[in-house]
């Protein structure tokens, strides 16, 4: 199955990016072929709704999951409605959370933030 | 004449100043702008309120006509649009209602609904006709409440002052749009200064005629007031800061209509800004 990363750099020995919504990069990774491929985040020059962009992208890559530290209310809103799960990452390391979720040992993310909205744009 | 009142942030003194200012000329429109918190009501207390709701246009999906193409997912700078499998969902709270998305589609699939996102309310306080902007909590834009608030100024009368909300931003920028004149409140400190630069290179990027009230002001170096003779701004006057007025002030009184020496201090900015005015 695939599954998605936001991640800072084009490298499996990167970090895993604090923000979903505004990553540089997602790392798709499939856990059978466990090829690794990365994606430019379109979103992360939106003026607004980057969440929601940025979700449209998971969305269309078709992947299973998404492993990310936090995510948005709208983002979480396009995903659940896309029937993709959401694990809360472990650590900062790619590579950590890529074997946690392989053992089942990631949990699901409970936290949805509200968004950080209009911030600086009133 | 339209004469907009406004600060790099808040707490300056707009609404000290636009309230004052309007209840010192003969008879004059007050527009509150500030619609994520307008306040001049309070100190108005306006009577005879007629309220206008202020509704916005957000797209509507016909899913049955909808063939997936995604022009509009695409064209929307605010991402309020999403394509999820085999349906278009809209994101209600991120639209700008700028339209766009109705207009790309050639399957009609995409209509519009009004959605409710604030009031206007308009009412009376003795010489002043008052009119308050108030935008729900949680809304994205305040400029459609702006926009309505902006129409209603009555050509009639000589003076019309709009408080507008703090900072330079779009609502900001649509509040003093139209307006004739722009007076800008500083306060007398470093970061004073800082707010004042922001909002001067805005009246200059939008070539409106301006000057500063210094409000606030203590017998002490000021900086604003060097900021202003630095850059060759008109200082078209001075506020004191003084228990006096700050009580009148937070028992939400005007000020001019309590004591003698307010109303000379304000009926002479008034004459000083309508002299600026018509220069």
């Amino acid at each position: 199955m695939k599954i998605l990363i936001p991640s800072n750099e084009k490298s499996m020995d990167s970090s895993v990016c604090q923000s979903f919504g505004r990553a540089p990069y997602f790392l798709i990774y499939d856990t059978n072929s466990k090829e690794d491929i990365y994606i430019d985040n379109s979103a992360t020059a939106s003026l607004g709704g980057a969440g929601i962009k940025a979700a449209q992208t998971v969305v269309d890559n078709n992947v299973y999951a998404v492993l990310t530290p936090r995510c948005g209310e709208n983002a979480a809103s396009v995903l659940k409605t896309a029937n993709i799960k959401i694990f809360k990452t472990k650590n900062s390391s790619i590579k950590d959370n890529i074997i946690a979720f392989n053992e089942d040992k990631l949990s699901l993310l409970s936290e949805i933030h509200a968004g950080f909205h209009n911030h600086g744009d009133k | 004449m339209k004469i907009a009142v406004l600060s790099g942030k808040g707490g300056t003194g707009k609404t000290l100043v636009s309230v004052n200012l309007a209840a010192a000329a003969n008879h004059a429109n007050y527009l509150d702008c500030d619609v994520e918190e307008p306040n001049g009501h309070l100190f108005f207390k306006p009577v005879d309120i007629q309220s206008e709701d202020i509704s916005i246009k957000i797209p509507v999906v016909d899913k049955m006509l909808c063939n997936g193409c995604r022009k509009c997912v695409d064209f929307c700078k605010f991402n309020a649009l999403t394509y999820i499998y085999d349906r278009l969902v809209v994101f209600e709270s991120m639209c700008h209602s700028c339209g766009g998305c109705v207009l790309l589609c050639k399957e009609d699939a995409l209509t519009e609904k009004t959605k409710n996102i604030g009031v206007v309310q308009r009412g009376v306080s003795e010489n002043v006709n008052v009119a308050t902007g108030i935008l729900n909590t949680g809304e994205a834009s305040g400029i459609p409440i702006i926009k309505n608030l902006l129409n209603y100024s009555n050509e009639n009368d000589k003076y019309t002052f709009i408080d507008s909300p703090p900072g330079s931003a779009c609502t900001t920028m649509e509040s003093i749009k139209d307006a004739d004149y722009c007076i800008l409140v500083a306060e007398p400190t470093i970061f004073g200064v800082h707010n004042l630069s922001m909002v001067y290179e805005l009246v200059n990027l939008f070539g409106k005629p301006h000057g500063v009230i210094l409000n606030k002001c203590l017998d002490e170096k000021n900086p604003a007031e060097e900021f202003c003779i630095e850059n060759n701004i008109k200082i078209l006057g001075k506020i004191p800061f003084e228990d006096e007025l700050g009580k009148l002030n937070s028992n939400a009184l005007i000020a001019v209509r309590e004591n003698e020496k307010y109303y000379s201090l304000f009926s002479n900015l008034l004459k000083i800004v309508s002299k600026e005015v018509t220069k």
